[in-house]
């Protein structure tokens, strides 16, 4: 085995399939001769093709609108946005129709695409280029919303998404992308969409995190382990359908939940979560849950970015209150 | 030969008059009589079944309906013009098309009526979309349809509508230009019917023309009579002949009017005089071709009246299948979302089953 970052698994789970399957074909701005601006589909164009891997003009809405009809007769569109901040010219017809082509037509017509997007922030970036809009795409019926956290997880997710017959919004943490390098096997493997990860097993607390978060909660884990706190950490890795079932099972056992998640807190994952946890494991709840989040405010430029992230220090700090709350 | 037709020189292409004479245009594809005739009975086809869902509508037994009426030569002779397995993707307004390609008018009707079960086409047998509610966002799937079948060399083309307001939207524009620079196989058709609901045309944009945005994404573009079957008929068998030569889409504009309202939520009243609208029924694009059937002698007025007569029979028996089929099941309005249900809308089906 050899060991690859995220952006490599990307690039490895695209070339898995494609040599798999002749129908899949990727496209979205500067994604053919350039590779991406991140370069997750490098090399892809040279060894499929200009008819398989190609750039697209620059129009959002085009991409995501094209990639229907192609869908449609019978293709397995494969679609990148540049950054999930640039996703929005193409709302309406992900919305509007890839989300409603099978329901609007009883099965007749349906959506396999894929719709990648780097998400995040940290990487002190331009406007536009750090938010984390999960909660936005989760709410919309007809969507799966995936988000892996490791170069392992974001092949095995990125094939399972490939051959999902469903849309999928495939949220790659930008983040992650070169940080961390992970064994990854050759050839094709699937993570099932709608299954969390337990990473560690505890009995103190829940935490849930995904995506580029989980760097700090996994960090956060081993030092709380110091101080008496035994974590259970969860990887959400799937926003919808979340694996309900995992959280459930876990409060059940430690009594106290939190979550934590980079986007807003108002209306966001976290939100969802607890609501979840309090309809269905009330009576095993110890202490009221915990959401750790970004803030309602728009992200800021990099100089003002340390006042959004979450850091360490932040999720010991309050994992450790929460473990220690008694009513 | 679209260039004989360039509509920034005010040229229109127009083959039968309102008086249903045909002046045959050299190098244009042409209609034979009995293509005329068989086109005829499905515009009478198709105005009937419209007037009695307005008829319906008015009684209370159908919700919303955007009418057709006045429109009905340009899905129609567009659809006449290709094989039966190229891509037909519409707006709101084409049923004639729906028709001619052998879906059931019960299709139309229940998709009206309010069940998503009558949008169940199967793509294999008539490679049809459903109606498309955002404006013009249909057009993009006609470029992606195009491309993959270009992808797949089958020959197959798409052909997608669009209304006049439509020009306005970036999704129009967006089309255009993908389709043209993939060199897809796609033929657009704005239907400027002069009103997006109740915005003028002249208010939508100040070019002279909508055809001539094409020329901003080098297709080739033309205007052409819409209320006239022979010239859309022409104009499409030629955007075909590229297409399927590979030489990319064509956008024709196809001049008509709505003799209806928007829908039948509308009252056209407010926007637009009765002086116009008489200025154009006898545009009507039934009535010419009626007119030019008649001098034939390919069709008497008595004939008119029996097949009038047989279609109303006909549409109220379609309507009376899709009154009197079931209404769809909870479960319907859940399984279709994803293949599999979701756990936990699986839950929330339980729970809204068993809620009092």
């Amino acid at each position: 085995m050899r060991a690859l970052t995220l952006l490599e698994a990307v690039n490895d789970a695209y070339k898995t399939e494609m040599r798999l399957d002749p129908f899949i074909v990727t496209f979205g701005e500067d994604v053919g001769v350039e590779g991406g601006v991140f370069r997750a589909t490098t090399g892809i164009q040279k060894e499929f093709g200009v008819e398989r891997c190609f750039d697209s003009i620059l129009a959002e809405s085009g991409i995501a609108g094209t990639a229907i009809g192609m869908a449609a007769a019978g293709l397995k569109p494969v679609i990148e946005m540049q950054f999930s901040g640039f996703a929005w010219p193409a709302f309406n017809q992900i919305v509007s129709h890839i989300a409603r082509f099978r329901n609007r037509t009883r099965g007749a017509i349906t959506m396999p695409i894929v719709i990648r997007m780097p998400y995040g922030g940290g990487i002190r970036a331009l406007e536009h280029h750090s938010e984390s809009y999960e909660a936005i795409w989760g709410h919309i019926p007809g969507l799966k919303v995936v988000i892996p956290s490791t170069p392992y997880d974001a092949k095995g997710l990125l094939i399972s998404a490939i051959r999902d017959p469903d849309p999928i919004i495939f949220m790659e943490p930008k983040r992650v992308y070169r940080s961390i390098k992970q064994e990854v096997p050759e050839g094709a493997y699937t993570i099932p969409i709608g299954k969390a990860k337990v990473i560690s097993e505890g009995d103190s607390l829940t935490m849930v995190s995904y995506g580029a978060q989980m760097k700090e909660a996994t960090a956060a884990v081993g030092e709380l382990k110091k101080l008496g706190v035994s974590v259970e950490l969860i990887d959400l890795r799937t926003i919808y359908p979340y694996d309900k079932e995992t959280i459930i099972n876990s409060v059940k056992k430690t009594g106290r939940f939190m979550v934590v998640h980079e986007a807003h807190q108002t209306f966001g994952v976290g939100a969802e979560l607890i609501t979840k946890v309090v309809e269905e494991a009330f009576l095993y709840l110890e202490a009221a849950p915990v959401r750790l989040t970004g803030p309602d405010t728009i992200f800021p430029l990099p100089r003002g970015e340390r006042y959004f992230m979450i850091s360490t220090d932040e999720i010991v700090k309050n994992a450790k209150n929460l473990a220690f709350y008694s009513i | 030969m679209f260039e004989k037709f360039d509509p920034r020189e005010g040229k229109k292409l127009e083959i039968m008059n309102e008086n249903g004479e045909i002046t045959p245009i050299n190098e244009i594809p042409l209609m034979n009589d009995s293509q005329i005739l068989e086109g005829y009975l499905v515009m009478l086809k198709t105005r009937v079944a419209d007037e009695w869902a307005i008829s319906l509508q008015r009684q209370g037994r159908m919700p919303t309906f955007p009418p057709t009426k006045g429109q009905e030569a340009i899905p129609l002779g567009a659809l006449m013009a290709l094989n039966q397995d190229d891509w037909f993707v519409i707006a709101y307004r084409e049923l004639s098309g729906w028709l001619y390609r052998g879906i059931p008018l019960r299709n139309w009707y229940g998709y009206y009526y309010g069940n998503e079960k009558y949008a169940h086409l199967p793509t294999n047998k008539y490679h049809t979309f459903p109606p498309s509610v955002p404006i013009a966002s249909q057009l993009l799937h006609t470029s992606g349809l195009a491309y993959a079948e270009k992808f797949k060399k089958t020959g197959r083309l798409a052909i997608g509508f669009v209304g006049d307001g439509g020009t306005s939207e970036g999704d129009f524009h967006e089309a255009l230009n993908f389709a043209a620079v993939w060199k897809a196989g796609a033929i657009f058709i704005i239907q400027n019917n002069h009103y997006a609901i109740s915005c003028p045309r002249e208010k939508q944009t100040i070019t002279p023309t909508l055809a001539e945005k094409g020329f901003a994404y080098g297709i080739p573009s033309i205007q052409v009579d819409g209320n006239d079957i022979l010239s859309v008929y022409g104009a499409v068998k030629m955007a075909a002949e590229r297409g399927r030569n590979g030489l990319g889409p064509t956008l024709i504009e196809a001049v008509t009017y709505r003799l209806g309202p928007h829908t039948t939520a509308d009252d056209p009243t407010l926007y637009r005089s009765e002086e116009e609208v008489e200025l154009w029924k006898p545009k009507d694009p039934l009535i010419r071709t009626e007119k030019y059937l008649l001098s034939k002698e390919l069709l008497t007025s008595e004939k008119i009246e029996a097949l009038k007569e047989e279609f109303l029979a006909f549409a109220k028996e379609e309507f009376q299948s899709v009154e009197t089929s079931e209404d769809p099941t909870i479960e319907e309005t859940y399984n279709y979302h994803y293949k599999e249900l979701p756990e936990i809308m699986k839950e929330q089906l339980k729970e809204r089953k068993e809620r009092k």
